[in-house]
C-alpha cells in the first residue's frame, strides 16, 4: 500500500483477568490500529461472556520470547532436581492460592 | 424427580454442563444478572397504561429495528473484531427492545397481535414478528438501508447519543421496570457512543477516501436527524405522568455532544433539507420508508411462516 497505510494492522496479544482470577491470562491475540483499539477490540472479543475485570494488551511485537530451540539447554536441566520444589513442608490448611 | 423431563432445569443446567460443577472456573463467564430482578412490575394506577404500552412500543422498536440494521453486519464487516464488536452493539439493542416490548404487552395485552391457540410464541416475540408494518412506531432514521461502514459509524453516533440522552433520563421514570431497563441501557449506549465517536474520527482525519465516504454518509443519514427530536402525543402524555422523556427536551445535549465530535473531526452539519411527513404521519406514527417493507419481510418471514413454532 501507498502513502505510509498498511495492509494489516498490527498483532496485539491479549490477558484477561477473571471475576475470581488472581492474574492475568494469555486468551488470545488480535489486530487492532492502536493501543486504545486493542483494548475495544479486546473488550468485544474476548470478555463477550462475562469473562472479565480486567484487560491487558501488548503488542506482539513487544513480546520478547524463547526459542524452541534453546528449550533443551534453558528447561531441560531443572527436570531431575526434586528439592527446589517446597513438596518438603506442611502447609498450613488457612493459606490460600497455593 | 431424576427422571422427570423439567425445561426450566434443562434450561439452568446450560452452564453447569460446561463449568463441570466447578464455578472457580471462570473461562466462560460468571454471575450472569437478570436486569429486572427484583423490580416491582406492577403498573401504577395513575399511570395510563395504554399511553405506557405505546410509549414503550417506541423505544423498543427503534432497538428491534436499529439491532436488525446491524445484525447485518454479521460476517460481512470490515474485520473479525469489528464483526463482533457490532453484533455485540446489535445484541445490546436486541435485548432492550425484548424488555420494552414485553413491558408494553403487560401493559396493555390489546396491541399484542393474535396467534393460534396453544401457540408458544411469547408476547414480545408476537409484537416483534406479528405486526404489520404500519404498526411499528419506530423513527425512520433506525430502519435506512444498512449502507456501508462510513453510514453505519455516523448512524450509530447519532443514534447511540440520542438514545443515551433518552436513556439517561429515563432513569428516572415512575415506571419501575422502565428506569430499570434505562439504567442498564446506559452502560450499554456508553459503550456504543464510545465506539462510534473513535471511529468516526478516525475516518475523518484517516484518508482522503476515508473522509469522503464519511461525509457522503452523514449527509445520506442526516435528512432524518430532525425527526429524532419531534415529540409525539404519546411521548408528550408519558413525559406528562413522569415515565416518559419528551425527545425534544434532550435535542439540544445531543446537539452539543455531536457538535463537539464534528469539531475535532474537522466535520461540518451538512446543509441538506429534513425529509417530510408522509400523510401528515412520520416513523411514530406508522409511516415508514421504502427500506421498512423489506427489512420485516427479513427479519419476519421465518417467525410468520410457524405462528406455533417453538425456537
Amino acid at each position: 500500500m501507498t502513502d505510509g497505510v498498511r495492509d494489516e494492522w498490527p498483532l496485539y496479544e491479549i490477558f484477561v483477568r477473571g471475576k475470581r482470577g488472581l492474574n492475568h491470562v494469555h486468551v488470545g491475540s488480535l489486530h487492532a490500529a492502536d493501543d486504545e483499539m486493542a483494548l475495544l477490540h479486546a473488550r468485544d472479543v474476548y470478555t463477550r461472556r462475562n469473562e472479565g475485570v480486567s484487560i491487558w494488551a501488548v503488542r506482539a511485537d513487544l513480546i520478547v520470547a524463547s526459542s524452541p530451540d534453546e528449550k533443551d539447554p534453558l528447561f531441560a536441566p531443572a527436570g531431575d532436581k526434586v528439592y527446589r520444589h517446597p513438596t518438603f513442608y506442611v502447609i498450613p490448611d488457612d493459606v490460600p492460592h497455593m | 424427580m431424576s427422571h422427570v423431563h423439567d425445561h426450566d432445569a434443562d434450561h439452568r443446567s446450560v452452564y453447569d454442563g460446561l463449568l463441570g460443577g466447578d464455578d472457580s472456573r471462570w473461562a466462560f463467564g460468571t454471575d450472569f444478572e437478570d436486569p429486572l430482578a427484583g423490580v416491582d412490575t406492577t403498573i401504577a394506577d395513575d399511570v395510563d397504561a395504554a399511553a405506557l404500552a405505546q410509549y414503550c412500543l417506541m423505544l423498543g422498536d427503534d432497538a428491534l429495528i436499529y439491532s436488525h440494521r446491524l445484525s447485518q453486519w454479521a460476517s460481512n464487516a470490515p474485520d473479525l473484531e469489528e464483526d463482533i464488536a457490532l453484533s455485540n452493539i446489535a445484541l445490546d439493542l436486541l435485548g432492550q427492545a425484548r424488555l420494552l416490548l414485553a413491558r408494553a404487552a403487560a401493559a396493555d395485552a390489546s396491541l399484542v397481535p393474535v396467534l393460534p391457540a396453544g401457540s408458544p410464541v411469547p408476547a414480545e416475540d408476537a409484537l416483534a414478528f406479528f405486526r404489520d408494518e404500519s404498526a411499528f412506531r419506530n423513527v425512520r432514521f433506525v430502519e435506512l438501508d444498512i449502507g456501508d461502514f462510513a453510514v453505519t459509524i455516523a448512524r450509530l453516533l447519532i443514534f447511540s447519543t440520542y438514545r443515551l440522552a433518552l436513556m439517561q433520563g429515563l432513569a428516572a421514570s415512575r415506571d419501575p421496570v422502565l428506569s430499570a431497563i434505562a439504567v442498564k441501557g446506559t452502560k450499554e449506549l456508553t459503550y456504543h457512543r464510545d465506539y462510534a465517536a473513535r471511529w468516526f474520527l478516525t475516518l475523518a482525519r484517516g484518508t482522503d477516501e476515508s473522509r469522503r465516504r464519511l461525509l457522503v454518509a452523514l449527509a445520506l443519514v442526516w435528512p432524518l436527524y430532525d425527526e429524532l427530536f419531534r415529540t409525539h402525543s404519546i411521548e408528550q402524555t408519558a413525559a406528562h405522568q413522569g415515565v416518559g422523556v419528551d425527545p425534544a427536551s434532550v435535542h439540544d445535549e445531543v446537539d452539543v455532544l455531536l457538535g463537539r465530535v464534528f469539531s475535532v473531526s474537522g466535520v461540518e452539519r451538512p446543509d441538506v433539507p429534513a425529509t417530510g411527513a408522509v400523510n401528515q404521519g412520520m416513523g411514530r406514527d406508522g409511516r415508514h420508508t421504502e427500506a421498512m417493507g423489506r427489512l420485516l419481510a427479513e427479519m419476519q418471514v421465518v417467525a410468520r411462516a410457524h405462528p406455533s413454532g417453538r425456537w
